[in-house]
């Protein structure tokens, strides 16, 4: 299987120059889904945004989706490496006031010709039909003229999750995607992740709190504990002490 | 353990404080003194006002004045459109320019938010006698005039909608590569816009009422038809003037205000 992330000594640091985590080592292959777990300050959410340019390293060399990213990375490059990820946050990112079509148009911004994303009244007609394929795809292709402030939160997520699918990306980033979900509906949200990593051969890259999440959609699962990595081990072998162990002072 | 003792009725200020309670009462008294009508003045006035209002009825319904001051006010009425449809387009990329966090002009956006300050705190009749100035009487100088007092008051309050627009969809957008006017477009706009709405509409109730005073100082519109009344004592016809101008500045909030009750 080919590499989709490597990331060599890797450092990263606070303003106030604490460090985050220091010289990690990580490879990722297509098609794997991966979980990031760890306890609260541990760095996931730090690490999974410098590994797509969202936080600027302090050190190391990240190559995601070939492109290389050192401690400076030009604005090309990041929008190269952008072009070709979906991101989806804890929180679902939906503009309140605006149809369910039209934030999920949203994801072809930054894309050539992204203004047309702007609004779905002035997307190009096969950007519409990929909206609307990627909300039957998440389960919610009826949902199309509803404003994203009258669904739920875990419809929410699933266009957030729509919006990243628009990209057709190889990559799928989630930052605790169920976090803010109430508990079926973060499994829901976690299974659909995992359903189309398998579908379409994304490979996922996810933060979790939850255990259960991470050990029932992940095929490997990579622990953070005081800024280095734990363990990393395929999913099958990951024990309830090696758990035990990443939530214990 | 700490006795619970019951505070005093008003709290202690610091000598530093109280000093500077004396000095803005017996700022406000002595400006009492020099500018506030006296009661002699008042009762000298009274009659005087009273007489005015008597040479103001009735007021003039005349055919041929009511039809000149109905295209006068429609003048008034087009000075307040199209200078605030202007000043409102251009507020809204100098906001953008000088928005907190979403300006793409960095330490420049100061710069912006200087020329709105400078456009907002001159008066308006100040910019009248400005473009009256430069270029002559008329409409034309209403219109600027209105455009820079939009600027002035829409720059502000755009400015700090979008400033206030919700972070976390600009934030989704900008981690796909959203360029910063994209994200304007797309999130912060969208977001914003009924606050942007309800700046534009009072606005325009604001440029009406502007629009009607500007002639005073020949800058088109009723306001003109008011001061030449007026100049040439001709009382029956302000009323008039008078009357239509509280009429339309009445329709006018009417309008506006179930408009924004409709954008809530």
């Amino acid at each position: 299987m080919s590499e989709i992330i490597r990331a060599r000594g890797i450092t990263k640091r606070y303003a106030d120059g604490r460090t985050v985590f220091s010289g990690i080592d990580l490879d990722v292959s297509t098609a794997q889904r991966v979980a990031l777990i760890g306890s609260n300050g541990a760095g996931k959410s730090t690490l999974l945004k410098c590994l797509i340019g969202l936080l600027p390293l302090n050190g190391g060399q990240i190559n995601t989706l070939g492109e290389s990213i050192g401690v400076r990375p030009t604005p090309r490059q990041l929008q190269r490496l952008r072009r070709c990820i979906g991101v989806v946050f804890q929180h679902h990112g939906l503009v309140a006031r605006q149809s369910v079509l039209t934030n999920v148009v949203h994801g072809k911004l930054g894309l050539a010709g992204g203004w047309h994303a702007w609004h779905q009244c002035i997307a190009r007609q096969e950007w519409r039909e990929d909206a609307q394929q990627a909300l039957r795809q998440v389960g919610l292709g009826h949902k199309s003229t509803a404003r994203a402030d009258e669904l739920s939160g875990g419809q929410a997520q699933r266009v957030a999750i729509a919006r990243a699918l628009i990209r057709k990306p190889r990559l799928l980033i989630a930052d605790e995607p169920a976090a803010s979900l109430d508990p079926a509906s973060g499994r829901d949200v976690m299974a659909l992740f995992s359903e189309l990593s398998h579908r379409s051969g994304i490979t996922l890259v996810y933060t979790t709190h939850d255990m259960q999440h991470a050990l029932e959609f992940s095929d490997r699962v990579i622990a953070l504990k005081s800024g280095a990595i734990l363990f990393d081990q395929p999913t099958r072998d990951v024990t309830r002490a090696g758990l035990q162990e990443v939530f214990h002072a | 353990m700490h006795e619970s003792v019951l505070p005093s009725r008003v709290t202690r200020v610091s000598p530093l404080t109280f000093s500077l309670m004396v000095a803005v009462a017996a700022l406000l008294i002595v400006s009492i003194q020099q500018v506030a009508p006296s009661p002699a003045q008042l009762a000298q006035g009274t009659p005087r006002m009273a007489e005015l209002v008597g040479r103001m009825l009735p007021p003039n319904l005349e055919g041929a004045f009511l039809q000149r001051v109905f295209w006068r006010m429609i003048e008034t009425f087009q000075i307040a459109l199209v200078g605030t449809v202007i000043g409102v387009a251009v507020s809204l990329p100098i906001a953008w320019l000088s928005a907190k966090i979403i300006s793409p002009a960095g330490i420049f956006r100061h710069l912006f938010k200087m020329i709105v300050s400078l456009f907002r705190t001159v008066p308006d009749l100040v910019w009248a006698l400005i473009f009256v100035a430069s270029v002559g009487l008329g409409a034309v100088a209403g219109t600027m005039t209105i455009v820079v007092d939009t600027i002035g008051f829409c720059g502000r309050f755009f400015a700090e909608a979008m400033e206030d627009a919700d972070k976390k969809p600009q934030e989704a957008l900008f981690a796909i590569g959203a360029s910063r006017f994209s994200v304007l477009c797309g999130a912060v706009l969208p977001d914003a816009m009924p606050s942007l709405i309800n700046t534009t509409l009072f606005a325009l109730e604001k440029s009406v009422r502007s629009s009607v005073v500007l002639g005073l100082v020949g800058a088109g519109g009723i306001g003109q038809e008011l001061k030449v009344a007026f100049d040439l004592f001709q009382y029956k016809n302000a009323s008039t003037i008078i009357l239509v101008i509280f009429g339309i500045v009445l329709a006018m909030e009417f309008l506006t205000d179930r408009l924004r009750a409709r954008v809530q």
